[in-house]
């Protein structure tokens, strides 16, 4: 629904190849380091951005990623901390897409209104809320429709064509299909069963699907991208920032490279 | 702001809502599972044989109807309203989480899942949903905190002995709370032959109001039982909450019985101004655990850690039915320290010869309060949801005995 996200695809359309979706946690390792992580992904090859609004009970993610989001927040970070990242990064760069990705409360208690007004005008394409099902579309989804911002649904291995046209009814900018049954970065997907899903979905949306959950290698991404509009890399990010970190957890002049290096080198499977 | 309903025992509606709360704030992939629960349920509460057999069950082998009992010497030393006891302790496992447990595996039989997991605090619903595994051959997985492994080790061997595998939550505050989202994880990873059996009375809907009904046989016993004994109901009603199932239990059938004062006792820890878990009188709306409902969290909307005495009640929410019955002003909703409930455990091994758990010293702490206020034909009943024996090691390190 934003122009940004609908030129984005409309682009790499004529380019002939999927997208590369990077996802990582907004103040991580600290606020200054995350926003040099930020504004150097597009140049390593990142298409779309996904950044995280910590929490500190994120029930459908894995250690990696809720290690990444604690870190976050014992550096200070908030929700005013993730929309001034975003508008930082925005100050400098009009066209690569931001999703803000998260769980519901943080923005229950910053009110619905409010956030989707500061979101906006932070520079967001769109939002992935990990805990609003299609169920709960009033809460959040239609408001922010409304505000001109993309609602992200996830689509998973337990939606069923039956189930279909209730996920994808509100859902806009891209489709993310959630590759495996379970939690961010702990299986590796099984790309069979990947391929015939996203075949199985495409029938039922127009939108482009992006894949993700458990991708950390150049080759899972180029047999993804055959398939599939999209291909999103998270876990294995948010480990590399975590590996750069010295032996008191304080980042290191390598942390925004080590992620730089991993994003551009799953980039390039996605482009061949 | 809110106009007193005709009843307070309708909800859930259809969306699974109590007012603003409740609700289902899951990840996609729970939700079919979750309505095909909700689908289930509503077929085994139409069909007779399955309230057959969950009534045998829990008479034969849970030991219902747990009596009700008139505290004598606990009431002449208060000098006020007559309190009586239902001695939920009494049930086989020792606690009230067995009523829900029954309900609930009966429910996975039904649906045909082979593999039970659980969370739990103070390791009371592990026993218990241990228990029931053992009894039906099925493969129990529970999750537990780190911090209530240690304190509450009594019960973690309990649940080895019965066959179950308990797995450590290690993130976060490694209490029950990270004990909850580590059995998120693992459902949404195996929802295809696994059922998960929540431990009281929040969560997504259908569970708040399923655990409810389940638990209602506590307060269902206790009009019939104090019709028998006194000839009329009860004037008031005290329980602890965590999450706050034994309460919804014992409060559920008598909430549209206007003059039955009713009290849910919270813990407050070292004090409100301090560390306790005390959701509704010291949280505030929010969505975690696949619902909406009163929380501690900082004004940012992270969760933050409760702390109380008892691994059975710092839990940082409440069930949602509690949130809008807070909101209706139905029930009071009040808190006891730490210190009061180590006090009110004391008097009543000393007066009543009964072992406490620490849960429902929270609830006597309000009664040693409440009872002398009131006059002496005054019928309070207290909910003994649970024995003391998993807290002797607990409490002789507070009073400084080395056992
Ligand atoms: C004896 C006892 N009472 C109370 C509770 C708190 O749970 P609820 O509020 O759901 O009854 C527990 C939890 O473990 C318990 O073991």
């Amino acid at each position: 629904m934003t122009a940004r996200m609908d030129d984005k695809f409309a682009a790499l359309k004529k380019q002939g190849r999927a997208a590369l979706v990077t996802f990582v946690t907004a103040g991580d390792p600290d606020a200054a380091t995350s926003l040099k992580i930020v504004e150097g992904l597009p140049k390593a090859g990142a298409d779309i951005i996904e950044l995280g609004m910590p929490f500190t009970d994120p029930m459908a993610d894995g250690p990696a990623i809720q290690e990444a989001g604690l870190r976050a927040l014992r550096a200070g970070a908030t929700m005013k901390t993730t929309l001034k990242l975003l508008k930082a990064f925005r100050a400098k760069d009009k066209t690569t897409p931001v999703v803000l990705m998260g769980y519901y409360n943080p923005i229950y208690v910053y009110g619905v209104e409010k956030f989707l007004k500061d979101a906006k005008a932070a520079g967001c394409d769109g939002l992935i809320v990990v805990d609003l099902p299609p169920e709960e579309d009033s809460e959040l989804c239609i408001p922010a429709m409304e505000a001109g911002l993309n609602f992200i649904r996830l689509a998973t291995p337990t939606t069923d064509d039956a189930r279909a046209p209730a996920v994808f009814k509100h859902t806009s900018g891209f489709v993310y299909y959630v590759s495996v049954l379970g939690i961010t970065g702990t299986k590796a997907p099984d790309l069979k069963s990947v391929a015939a899903n996203v075949k199985r979905l495409k029938k039922h949306t127009s939108l482009p699907i992006c894949v993700g959950f458990g991708v950390k290698t150049a080759e899972q991404a180029r047999a993804i991208a055959q398939n599939a509009d999209g291909v999103v890399v998270g876990s294995a990010l948010v480990s590399a920032v975590e590996k750069s970190l010295d032996k008191k957890g304080k980042p290191t002049a390598s942390t925004p490279k080590a992620v730089h290096k991993l994003v551009a080198k799953i980039a390039k499977g996605v482009r061949t | 702001m809110t106009t007193e309903p005709n009843s307070y025992r309708t909800g859930p509606d259809e969306k699974g809502l109590f007012g603003i709360y409740g609700g289902r704030f899951v990840a996609e992939t729970l939700m079919p599972l979750i309505l095909q629960l909700e689908q289930a349920y509503k077929a085994a509460k139409a069909d007779r044989s399955f309230q057959d057999e969950l009534d045998y069950l829990l008479e034969h082998y849970v030991g219902r109807p747990s009596p009700l009992y008139f505290a004598k010497r606990l009431t002449e030393h208060l000098g006020g309203a007559k309190v009586y006891f239902k001695r939920d302790e009494l049930n086989h496992t020792g606690a009230h989480k067995i009523n829900n447990v029954l309900g609930q595996i009966l429910l996975a039989r039904r649906m045909g899942k082979k593999r039970i997991i659980a969370e739990t605090g103070a390791g009371q619903h592990g026993v218990a949903t241990a228990t029931a595994c053992a009894l039906f051959g099925l493969k129990c997985v529970v999750y537990m905190g780190e911090v209530d492994i240690e304190r509450q080790k009594p019960n973690v061997f309990r649940m080895k002995l019965l066959g179950a595998e308990v797995v450590p939550a290690k993130s976060g505050s490694r209490t029950l709370k990270d004990a909850l989202n580590e059995a998120l994880r693992d459902w949404v990873a195996n929802v295809e032959d696994t059922f998960y059996c929540i431990g009281t009375v929040a969560g997504p809907h259908p569970y708040p109001e399923m655990v409810r009904d389940f638990q209602c046989v506590i307060g269902n016993e206790t009009r019939h039982q104090m019709m028998r004994q006194e000839g009329r109901l009860p004037d008031s009603l005290v329980a602890a909450i965590g999450g706050g199932s034994n309460a919804m239990g014992l409060f559920h059938p008598f909430l549209d019985d206007k003059d039955v004062e009713i009290y849910g006792v919270e813990a407050a820890g070292h004090g409100l101004k301090k560390k306790h878990a005390a959701s509704i009188t010291g949280g505030k709306p929010g969505v975690l655990h696949g619902n909406r409902t009163y929380l501690l969290m900082d004004e940012d909307g992270q969760i933050t850690e409760g702390h109380s005495i008892s691994a059975g009640l710092d839990y940082p929410g409440i069930g949602p039915e509690h949130a809008w019955l807070h909101d209706m002003k139905r029930v009071n909703y009040v808190s006891a320290t730490d210190k009061e409930a180590l006090a009110a455990f004391q008097l009543c091994c000393k007066l009543e010869g009964i072992i406490p758990a620490l849960e429902p010293s929270h609830a006597l702490a309000h009664v040693m309060k409440l009872a002398p206020q009131k006059p002496k034909d005054h019928l309070m009943v207290m909910n003994l949801c649970g024995r003391g024996d998993k807290d002797i090691f607990t409490v002789a390190d507070i009073l400084g005995v080395k056992l």
